[in-house]
């Protein structure tokens, strides 16, 4: 990983208050040298390279850049990098193996959950969450839930079956 | 969009966030859950030189309530801890109709309560919840606790009376001496959007008569307004339709609101009103209750 900053001259040491932190990303452990104003989601695509985590509004509206620390959806536009610090994140790169997709991505594809795709990542990190929790919610718990995460194409419709589709999709697979 | 430079700490317990504080230079900020900070910051309307993130403290994240009723509500406590909160439910029915109704879902998993109490944002929906309900904050600094009643915290927008080395660890909520009643209605937008209109009413009743009664307005002023003779219309009488037409239109006369992109002040005066009426309107004597 590449750390870049500001060259303060001999002053730098001081001035630049680089930390180290340590945290798992989609299961993988990893250490970086953060500047405290390093902000989550600029780690996890500009540090990470993991760019499904989309920036939409940066300003704690949109919920494009929404992943998930210790299980609980953020906007991780609205979070510093250092205070990940020991924590676990899961990015929508965290949802599928190399074979297979999550039944939340197929329930996209099935349903047509998606137009041009910015808000797709945010929405399907707050959906897991949503099932993590309520393995059966009604169309109304999926609305409540995506209530956070703005999409400017679908009008949600599709969204909302796309989710309903995954929660059907994973109690069945529970069930066989 | 970056914040500018900060020097950040994650001290393990508040005598050290205090330290920090306390030798931090003209310029710290306390770091809870960031909603509100952490936007500011990226927009340089706040630019600390010093970040104190209470995250990693212990034992701040809780809400309880003594055995008399009183509750605490920790400065680490989420908003979705509230909004799933049965003691919420069962005994705060304003601050439980105010829950879910912060932020959106993914703001409500970081946000604190006393946080928001702290940034003493006017369109703040907890401050009107928690001045209905008579609430206070407890700060904690060098010398030791001190307790500050909401209506005295906040000093104007975005401003209250907490010194540079002071925490606001807790809010607390005064246990009722009657039965407790009461609600929270939020007109907005969309979801996440500030209020257009929040009205928080509390009351307490003993058999046919209410006993005490908070009404604070969100949205309709340039800070949260306490509308203390709409609430003390109501004390010492039934609730009747007339009790609270009359509490109704005392709370849209101390209502101060402006014409702006989400209503005219006619409209969120009408709003308050409409407001006032519905809540009070929804709750059920005493007896039925009991029953």
């Amino acid at each position: 990983m590449t750390v870049v900053y500001e060259d303060l001259g001999d002053e730098a040491g001081e001035a630049v208050p680089i930390r180290r932190i340590r945290f798992s990303i989609n299961g993988k452990k990893m250490v970086a040298e953060v500047e405290p104003r390093l902000l989550l989601s600029h780690l996890i695509r500009r540090g990470l390279g993991l760019t499904g985590t989309h920036m939409g509004c940066d300003t704690t509206n949109c919920g494009a850049c929404t992943v998930q620390v210790d299980g609980r959806p953020v906007k991780s536009c609205t979070m510093l990098a250092v205070q990940v610090d020991g924590r676990e994140i899961t990015t929508v790169e965290g949802l599928a193996t190399a074979s297979e997709l999550h039944p939340l991505q197929e329930g996209f594809k099935e349903e047509h959950g998606l137009q041009c795709g910015f808000c797709t990542p945010g929405m399907m990190m707050a959906a897991k969450a949503l099932l993590d929790e309520n393995p059966d919610p009604t169309e109304e718990d999926v609305r409540w839930a995506l209530s956070g995460n703005l999409c400017r194409c679908t009008g949600y419709q599709n969204i909302v079956k796309s989710v309903l589709w995954a929660a059907a999709k994973l109690r069945s697979e529970s069930a066989g | 969009m970056y914040p500018s430079r900060f020097r950040y700490e994650a001290p393990r317990s508040l005598d050290e966030a205090i330290g920090m504080l306390h030798n931090g230079g003209d310029y710290a900020k306390v770091l809870a859950g960031g909603q509100s900070l952490v936007p500011l910051m990226k927009l340089r309307f706040a630019s600390p030189e010093l970040v104190v993130d209470i995250n990693n403290v212990p034992g701040l994240d809780y809400h309880r309530a003594d055995p008399d009723g009183t509750l605490h509500v920790g400065a680490l406590c989420r908003h979705v801890d509230l909004e799933h909160s049965e003691l919420l439910k069962t005994y705060q029915p304003t601050m439980a109709a105010a829950a879910p109704l912060i932020a959106d879902p993914i703001v409500r998993n970081r946000g604190t309560l006393v946080g928001s109490l702290c940034h003493a944002d006017p369109q703040g929906d907890w401050a009107s919840v928690v001045m209905a309900l008579g609430g206070s904050i407890v700060a904690q600094g060098p010398g030791g606790r001190r307790a500050i009643p909401i209506a005295g915290f906040v000093t104007g927008p975005f401003q209250n009376v907490l010194e540079p080395d002071e925490i606001a660890v807790e809010a607390v909520i005064p246990a009722a001496k009657g039965m407790r009643a009461g609600g929270y209605l939020k007109l907005e937008r969309r979801v996440g959007d500030f209020a257009t209109v929040g009205v928080a009413v509390a009351v307490e009743t003993a058999g046919e008569s209410v006993t005490r009664a908070g009404i604070a307005l969100t949205g309709v002023g340039g800070s949260t307004i306490d509308a203390s003779a709409a609430a003390d219309a109501l004390v010492g009488r039934p609730l009747t339709a007339e009790s609270i037409g009359r509490a109704a239109d005392l709370a849209a006369e101390a209502a101060r609101p402006r014409t702006d992109h989400r209503g005219s002040a006619e409209y969120k005066r009408h709003m308050v009103r409409t407001f006032v009426t519905r809540i009070l309107g929804r709750i059920e004597p005493a007896q039925e209750r009991a029953a």
